[in-house]
C-alpha cells in the first residue's frame, strides 16, 4: 500500500487556489498508480495536521506543490505533518536540488518520504512549455516567439528567483524558442517591461505559479499592460508595444503538472512508470498533427484572494 | 430473539469459499459477530447462537449447514466484515460498524433494522446503512433536512469526489472555508455506495472527521490546546501567542460554538485549563484550533492590542437600542431574515440608513466625533 499525499496553500477566500491540486489529484487518482491519492492544506481541509491520518497506508510520499524551498517546504509543512526529527539538512539541497527525506509521523507512524516542492523539478521546464503550447494552440511554438519565465523575485524568498533563473536556462538550452527571458514581479528585470527584453513581436508570458489569484489574475496583467483594470479582462494574444503578449496564467493549473508530481513520488521511490506515460499523454490540450487545440484563453476575472500570506512568502 | 426468518438471506458459494479458505489458513478458528467455525480433525465446526453446535462436518455438510436460516445471516455478516471490509482502513471500519450498532445488536437484529436502513446523523449528513445482496451493505448519504424526500427529487451521485463541488459554495454561492460550517447546501443524495464510498464521502464533506471521532473513541485523540497551538505558529501567526486569555475565550464564543461550526470543541485554553463557552454537541471532535481560527486570531491579537478610548456620543435610547440590535444580528447572520419593510426591526436597512443619515457626519463618523481623539475637526 503506498498513498500520495499532494500538499498545497488553499486560502480562506478563494477556492481557485485549490483547484489545481484536486485536479492534478483526480488526473493522477485515475491512474491507479497510488492505492490512495489525497489531499491536504496550509488553509484548507484537511489540513496538514489531519491529512496524514485521512490516509491507510502506511507508507506515504508527500509532494509540496509549491513553486520554492523555503518557508512553507522547510518549515511549516514537516512541522504541520509532525516529521520526527525533521530537519532541512536531510535534503542537503541548495535550494534547487531537495529531492526526498524519508521520516515517521509522530502521531500516525506512517513513513513518510517528503519530496522537494514541484516547482523546482526539472520536469516543470515541459509543463512551462507545454503552457506555452496550449495558451497559443500550437504544440510546435517556438518558431518566431519569445518566452518569459516570470516569479515572484527575491523580496521575500531568495530561492524564488532560483527556479525562475534555473527553468528559463533550461527552455534556453532546448533551443526551441527565439528568446527565453526570466521576469519578476518586485526585482529587475521586471514584468512591467517584458516588451523592452524581447524583440520576437510573440512572446509567450508564463508566470512560475501555482494558482491562479491576485498577482496571476490582477498584478501582472496590469503590470504588464493587457489591461487598465483587470476586471475588464484581456485578450490572448493582446497588443503591447508593438508585441503580440500572449499570457498564460499561472502554469499551476496546466493539466501536465501532474506529471512532475509523479516525476517527485518516482525520484522518492515509488513505483509508478507506467502512470508516468499515461498522464505526459492525457493531458495533453494540444492536437499531435499540429492543428490547435482546445485552448483556455477566455479568462473572466476572479476574486481578489487579500490572504495575509502568499506562497513564496518567507515572512 | 429476532426471528432470523424475517430477512431471509441467500449465502453465495463463493462466500462459504472464502470462509473455508480463512479456515484453511493458519489464522486459527473463527470467532465473530457470533459466529464460530473451526476445522481439525474430526472435521469442520459450526456454530451461531441459533443453530445449535454443528461437529465433525464433512466439507459438504459444512456447506449446507452454511446456507440453514439460523447460519447463512452470520456467514454473510462475516465475509462482509472479514473479506469485503477487511481491517486495513481502521478508522473506516470503525466507522461502518458503528453505522449498523455492530457492537450492540446481534446479527439478526441488524440484519431486520437495516432491511429498513439505520440511520447516523453525521454533521448535517445523514447516513443510512441497508443491506444488499447476500448481506453486502449499501450506504445512503443526503442532507439531514432533505430526510423524507423522494430520491427523484434530489441530486443523485456516485463518485465521493462530486461531494468537493456540493461542499464548495453555501446556498447564496458564498465559499464555505470551514467544511464544518452549518451551511451545507441540501437537494443531493449518494445512493447505493459501497462501504469504502461511503466513508471518502463523509471525508470530503466533513474532511478528517471519520478518523478524529474513531481515535476519540479509542481514546486516541490527539487533542492540542491553544496554548500549544499558539506557540508553535511562526511568520506571521507567530503574534498570537500574546492574544489574552479572556481574549482566546471571546475566540471560542465567536467562531467555535454549533452556530458556527459543527465539530465539538475539545480544545482547552491548556490541558485542565478549560474555556467557559460552549463546546457543542457535535457527532465529532475538532482537535485543535483550526485555520481559520488562528488567522482570525492574529486580527484579533492586533486589534486586542489598541487602549480603549472615552468617546461621547449623543444617542435616543432606541438607538442605543438600535445599535444593540444591528450587532446582534450580524452576528447571528439574520441580516437576510429581516424584511425589506419591517421598520420595528432595528437591524432593518432602512431603520439602519436612518440612523446613518441622522447620526454620521461626511466622513462616516458617528456623531461626528473623530476615531483619534486628537484629531478634532
Amino acid at each position: 500500500m503506498q498513498a500520495l499525499v499532494i500538499v498545497a496553500h488553499g486560502s480562506h477566500l478563494n477556492p481557485d487556489s485549490s483547484a489545481p491540486t484536486h485536479a492534478h489529484a483526480d488526473t493522477i487518482r485515475s491512474t491507479g498508480a497510488f492505492d490512495e491519492v489525497k489531499t491536504g492544506f496550509w488553509k484548507e481541509e484537511p489540513s496538514l495536521r489531519e491529512v496524514l491520518r485521512t490516509v491507510e497506508s502506511e507508507e506515504v510520499f508527500v509532494i509540496p506543490l509549491f513553486v520554492s524551498e523555503g518557508y512553507f517546504t522547510e518549515q511549516v509543512i514537516p512541522r504541520e505533518l509532525r516529521l520526527d526529527g525533521w530537519d532541512v539538512s536531510a535534503w542537503d539541497s541548495d535550494g534547487l536540488s531537495a529531492d526526498t527525506a524519508t521520516l515517521v509521523a509522530e502521531d500516525t507512524g506512517q513513513t513518510v518520504h517528503y519530496c522537494g516542492p514541484v516547482g523546482t523539478h526539472e520536469a516543470m521546464t515541459d509543463v512551462l512549455v507545454r503552457r506555452a503550447e496550449t495558451v497559443t494552440g500550437d504544440p510546435e511554438v517556438g518558431d518566431g516567439f519569445g518566452l518569459a519565465v516570470v516569479g515572484h523575485g527575491t523580496e521575500r524568498n531568495e530561492n524564488s528567483a532560483k527556479a525562475i533563473e534555473y527553468h528559463a536556462e533550461r527552455v534556453r538550452a532546448m533551443d526551441r524558442f527565439e528568446e527565453v527571458q526570466a521576469l519578476y514581479m518586485d526585482e529587475e528585470p521586471e514584468v512591467d517591461d517584458v516588451t523592452e527584453y524581447f524583440e520576437s513581436e510573440d512572446v509567450v508570458v508564463v508566470p512560475l505559479f501555482i494558482a491562479d489569484g491576485f498577482h496571476t489574475q490582477e498584478d501582472i496583467p496590469e503590470d504588464m499592460g493587457l489591461t487598465d483594470d483587470y476586471r475588464t479582462g484581456y485578450d490572448v494574444p493582446s497588443e503591447v508595444d508593438g508585441h503580440r503578449i500572449w499570457y498564460a496564467g499561472a502554469v499551476g493549473t496546466e493539466g501536465l503538472m501532474a506529471d512532475v508530481i509523479l516525476e517527485r513520488a518516482a525520484d522518492a521511490g515509488a513505483d509508478i512508470e507506467s502512470a508516468i506515460a499515461t498522464v505526459r499523454e492525457a493531458t495533453r490540450k494540444t492536437e499531435a498533427d499540429g492543428e490547435p487545440g482546445k485552448t483556455d484563453t477566455d479568462r473572466e476575472p476572479r476574486e481578489t484572494d487579500t490572504d495575509g500570506e502568499t506562497q513564496a512568502a518567507g515572512d | 430473539m429476532t426471528d432470523v426468518q424475517a430477512t431471509a438471506v441467500d449465502v453465495r458459494d463463493e462466500q462459504v469459499d472464502a470462509l473455508l479458505k480463512r479456515l484453511g489458513s493458519n489464522d486459527g478458528p473463527i470467532e465473530f459477530d457470533g459466529l464460530s467455525a473451526a476445522t481439525d480433525a474430526d472435521g469442520y465446526a459450526l456454530s451461531t447462537p441459533e443453530s445449535g453446535d454443528h461437529r465433525g462436518l464433512s466439507e459438504a455438510e459444512f456447506r449446507a449447514a452454511a446456507t440453514e436460516d439460523g447460519v447463512a445471516p452470520y456467514v454473510t455478516n462475516w465475509h462482509y466484515w472479514e473479506e469485503t471490509v477487511g481491517h486495513r482502513g481502521r478508522h473506516r471500519r470503525a466507522f461502518l460498524r458503528r453505522a449498523e450498532a455492530a457492537d450492540e445488536r446481534s446479527v439478526p437484529a441488524r440484519y431486520v433494522d437495516l432491511d429498513s436502513g439505520m440511520e447516523t446523523e453525521w454533521g448535517e449528513v445523514v447516513v443510512t446503512a441497508t443491506l444488499g445482496e447476500n448481506g453486502d451493505r449499501r450506504y445512503e448519504i443526503r442532507h439531514a433536512d432533505d430526510v423524507g424526500a423522494a430520491e427523484d427529487e434530489l441530486d443523485g451521485y456516485d463518485d465521493p469526489l462530486d461531494a468537493r463541488q456540493i461542499a464548495t459554495d453555501d446556498d447564496r454561492g458564498r465559499y464555505r472555508p470551514l467544511k464544518s460550517a452549518p451551511t451545507l447546501i441540501s437537494g443531493w443524495i449518494f445512493e447505493n455506495l459501497g462501504g469504502r464510498d461511503a466513508v471518502e464521502t463523509l471525508d470530503v464533506l466533513y474532511p478528517a472527521s471519520v478518523a478524529n471521532w474513531n481515535l476519540e473513541r479509542e481514546d486516541e485523540l490527539d487533542v492540542t490546546h491553544w496554548r500549544e497551538t499558539a506557540e508553535r505558529q511562526t511568520g506571521i501567526y507567530d503574534i498570537i501567542e500574546d492574544l489574552p486569555r479572556e481574549a482566546v475565550e471571546w475566540v471560542a464564543e465567536a467562531c467555535c460554538v454549533d452556530s458556527q461550526c459543527l465539530k465539538r470543541r475539545e480544545w482547552q485554553y491548556d490541558e485542565g485549563d478549560d474555556l467557559a463557552a460552549d463546546n457543542g454537541a457535535g457527532a465529532f471532535p475538532c482537535r485543535e484550533p483550526c485555520s481559520l481560527v488562528v488567522a482570525a486570531a492574529r486580527k484579533w491579537t492586533k486589534l486586542e492590542e489598541e487602549e480603549t478610548h472615552t468617546y461621547e456620543f449623543e444617542l435616543t435610547p432606541s438607538e442605543k437600542e438600535q445599535v444593540e440590535a444591528i450587532v446582534d444580528a450580524v452576528a447571528d447572520g439574520r441580516i437576510d431574515e429581516i424584511r425589506e419593510a419591517d421598520v420595528y426591526e432595528g437591524a432593518n436597512r432602512y431603520r439602519t440608513r436612518f440612523l446613518r443619515a441622522k447620526r454620521f457626519d461626511e466622513d462616516g463618523s458617528l456623531s461626528g466625533t473623530p476615531t483619534d481623539p486628537t484629531d478634532e475637526n
